[in-house]
């Protein structure tokens, strides 16, 4: 993310439209919708969501809790039970298309092209297995001809990659005798064992502290530096988005509402759920006498989402926009001001104007002036 | 919500900064504490082969009306402060000397106990496991009321309802069972629960950690105005910096169950002279300097915390400081004062890549730079840690004691 290689999106975000040797990115999600029927209703869980990553970037996908993140890239790793799930749309993984493949053949794909790294390490690991076994399944699954003691070495290399001191006796441990992030390596170890092309890591880093999680992100960068691998990383923290990803995808209610370069979305967010995100954290250098500013109240319900933008009962901005606009008509996903990279979903004329004049000097005041001088020599 | 904006109105209007008042009398006087947990051998016989010493040997005064953060990293032994003040544990050792009485919480009887229990009340971080879910908000809410006998019974429900609306919930929804709420909601009636006997201390754990950015904006609000309202302390554990650098105008750090460093707010976060809280606030993700395409450099620690039922000898950040030399390993740094209001554990305190070339504390230890002892020494007498400030500390530039 430095200045002179600013973002090299060459796909539109979204639009598949990718300048890749094969044509497009290695993963397209396009109009992926995700529902579950139940006794209630019908949840929509994830609904008309797109978007794309290219090996070698990182895609920061952001949103509260329900806000979709998890199922839709669970729906990538065809987790999803079709008895239970109604998924329409289409995932194409290096241009083959995803949804509706049998069981057998997802599971050729899953965890050899497509591994998941996720949030409890202690969960996801069996605790009656040795660390040693569990590493070895998950390759021999992938490599049939591979006899134990390959495979066993081959543990015992990826033990050694992720940073696990003595990796030739450690992997005879059970879980239990590992540290918390001690458990997230081995976590990794196993997603990285059969060279996936593609990470996706849910939440890897909030079970853990911050001097640990600093060592864990560290880490995924250095292995996507080295393997060339995309990864799909799975936060609500935005902290976490700023140091890792590439392109940020902000979820809410189980649709996209803004997407683009990390930079542009952090410095110019267009939609005004990003900016109550931005500024309900404070961070270590933020002003102590400001009040924190929340979101006020709670997303809708995903069995009756609201006719019009899902953000627009908590949303303070929508009376700039005309009419009840807002409240009946669903705003498309459609570029800004700042280029065709980004795109939002938003009812809002200009609302890089608002965001500088309004929300910008709240949450940053200092960077507000110096934003301010730049437009004045500008003009 | 909307009914309940006089309140929130109310008290935007009195907002003001959540700052130190150096004056005030302590709440709570916390002097070397400490809680060991006995490790117990396997087989018939279950011999005591060790303790867990999750606390060790920690003190800090927590103001009237203020609040203080206690942060660290998992298993340093915050939580169990914190559950030691509410008298969950009974700790090994040390004091706790509570309210107007100095009544000592480490040594009293539990009978003595229930009525200080009205004034020290603690808020969980897990609100899904912290309410049962069999009963409703108002026999949640209720409970502390019926059991301390604070309210007549006919009046109970009002004052539930009172309860609720000051924590922002709808007064009518007393009848409703805990899962019907969202996190936060919940958060909220735990935080009515603590606040039904009107408590003077409230122990705050992780109270944010387990809710959705949006909502923690919320709670941390809610617990200001109320902390303004009725003159609450808080003693406020979190892992999380910035949050804790929101809400406290005191911090203490604590690694493996020692206070490393603690001060006010600008001792801490702009001053900070313990390469572990140095560390700690490296590795906090910081959304402006990433957007801005400011890299600053991370202190990276190595490894993981050691042990607490066998700590490293001297100091116990020693196996994993960038900074450690051979009298870390032999002595134990004091927890020296260095500003009006900062105390650092270190032999080599300083700024961020500027350590001092020899330990500061070896004169006053009467070692010299390696940890030998140094038979021309004269060490200094007291060098015991006291809880809250001395009028005149250790002067790191002229390497005395001194006034400033």
């Amino acid at each position: 993310m430095s200045e002179t290689n600013p973002h090299p999106t060459e796909a539109k975000p979204g639009q598949a439209a990718a300048a890749s040797s094969a044509g497009e990115p290695y993963l397209v999600v396009d109009d992926l919708t995700v529902r579950f029927p139940t006794a209630d209703g019908l949840v929509q869980a994830v609904s008309n969501l797109s978007y794309s990553v290219e090996l070698g970037k990182t895609l920061g996908i952001v949103g509260e809790s329900g806000s979709g993140k998890s199922v839709s890239s669970m729906a990538v790793l065809g987790l999803h039970d079709e008895r239970s799930a109604q998924i329409s749309g289409s995932i194409r993984v290096d241009g083959k298309d995803i949804v509706g493949l049998s069981d057998a053949q997802m599971r050729q794909m899953r965890g050899n092209t497509v591994a998941m790294i996720f949030q409890d390490a202690l969960a996801a690991l069996h605790p009656f297995y040795r660390v040693g076994a569990q590493l070895t399944e998950a390759y021999r699954i992938h490599h049939p001809s591979a006899s134990k003691k390959e495979a066993r070495r081959r543990a015992v290399e990826m033990l050694d990659r992720v940073g696990i001191p003595e990796p030739q006796s450690r992997v005879d441990d059970f879980p239990h005798q590992f540290s918390g992030g001690m458990r997230q390596r081995v976590m990794i170890a196993m997603g990285l064992i059969n060279d996936p092309s593609l990470l996706i890591a849910d939440e890897p880093t909030t079970a853990l502290d911050v001097t640990v999680q600093a060592q864990i992100l560290d880490l995924l960068q250095d292995l996507q530096r080295e393997f060339n691998s995309a990864i799909i990383m799975i936060t609500h923290d935005l902290g976490v988005i700023a140091e890792m990803a590439d392109d940020v995808l902000v979820m809410y209610s189980g649709r996209a509402v803004e997407y683009g370069p990390c930079k542009e979305i952090l410095t110019h967010p267009e939609m005004p759920y990003t900016w109550g995100l931005l500024s309900s954290v404070p961070d270590v250098s933020s002003d102590i006498n400001a009040r924190m500013i929340p979101i006020p109240g709670t997303p809708p319900s995903l069995l009756h989402p609201p006719k019009g933008c899902a953000f627009e009962a908590r949303c303070n901005h929508s009376d700039k926009v005309g009419g009840d606009l807002c409240a009946t008509t669903l705003p498309d996903m459609r570029s800004g001001g700042r280029g065709q990279t980004h795109l939002k979903r938003c009812h809002l004329p200009d609302p890089d104007a608002i965001f500088l004049s309004e929300v910008l000097p709240q949450i940053a005041p200092e960077l507000a002036a110096s934003e301010s001088n730049q437009s004045s020599e500008e003009s | 919500m909307s009914e309940h904006t006089s309140f929130e109105e109310q008290v935007e209007q009195t907002h003001a900064a959540n700052v130190l008042d150096p004056d005030a009398p302590a709440v709570l006087t916390v002097d070397n504490l400490r809680m060991y947990f006995p490790v117990k051998s396997g087989g018939v016989v279950r011999r005591r082969i060790g303790d867990v010493q999750a606390v060790d040997g920690v003190s800090f005064e927590v103001p009237k009306g203020g609040s203080l953060g206690l942060v660290g990293e998992s298993g340093c032994g915050k939580s169990t402060t914190g559950r030691l003040i509410t008298r969950l544990y009974k700790p090994t050792g040390g004091s706790m000397k509570f309210g107007e009485h100095d009544q000592d919480l480490a040594t009293i009887s539990d009978r003595e106990m229930k009525p200080l229990r009205r004034e020290v009340q603690m808020i969980f971080q897990d609100p899904y496991s912290s309410l049962n879910p069999r009963h409703t908000v108002g026999t949640i809410v209720g409970t502390p009321l019926r059991v301390h006998n604070v309210v007549p019974k006919n009046k109970t429900l009002s004052r539930v309802q009172e309860l609720l609306e000051v924590v922002g919930l709808n007064p009518e929804h007393y009848n409703r069972y805990p899962s019907e709420f969202s996190g936060g909601q919940r958060q909220r009636i735990g935080i009515a629960r603590a606040l039904a006997l009107q408590p003077k201390l409230m122990v705050a754990d992780e109270p944010v950690s387990a809710l959705d950015v949006s909502i923690q904006a919320q709670v941390i609000n809610l617990m200001q105005d109320l902390q303004r309202e009725f003159d609450i302390a808080f003693l406020f554990i979190a892992h999380d910096l910035a949050i804790v650098r929101h809400f406290c105008p005191e911090v203490a750090v604590m690694y493996l169950g020692k206070i490393v460093e603690i001060g006010d707010r600008e001792s801490i976060y702009s001053g900070a002279h313990h390469p572990y809280t140095q560390a700690l606030l490296s590795a906090v993700p910081d959304i402006k300097q990433a957007a801005t395409g400011e890299r600053r450099e991370r202190i990276r620690l190595t490894g993981d915390v050691p042990s607490p039922i066998n700590p490293p000898s001297g100091c116990r950040f020693r196996t994993r400081c960038p900074i450690a030399q051979e009298i870390c390993a032999k002595h134990e740094p004091p927890l020296l004062q260095i500003g009006k209001r900062h105390k650092v554990a270190c032999h080599f305190p300083g700024r961020i890549n500027q350590p001092p070339s020899t330990p500061i504390t070896a004169g006053l230890l009467g070692v010299d730079a390696q940890g030998s002892p140094d038979p021309g020494a004269s060490p200094s007498s007291d060098l015991t840690d006291q809880p809250g400030y001395a009028d005149t500390w250790f002067d790191l530039d002229s390497k005395s004691f001194g006034r400033a």
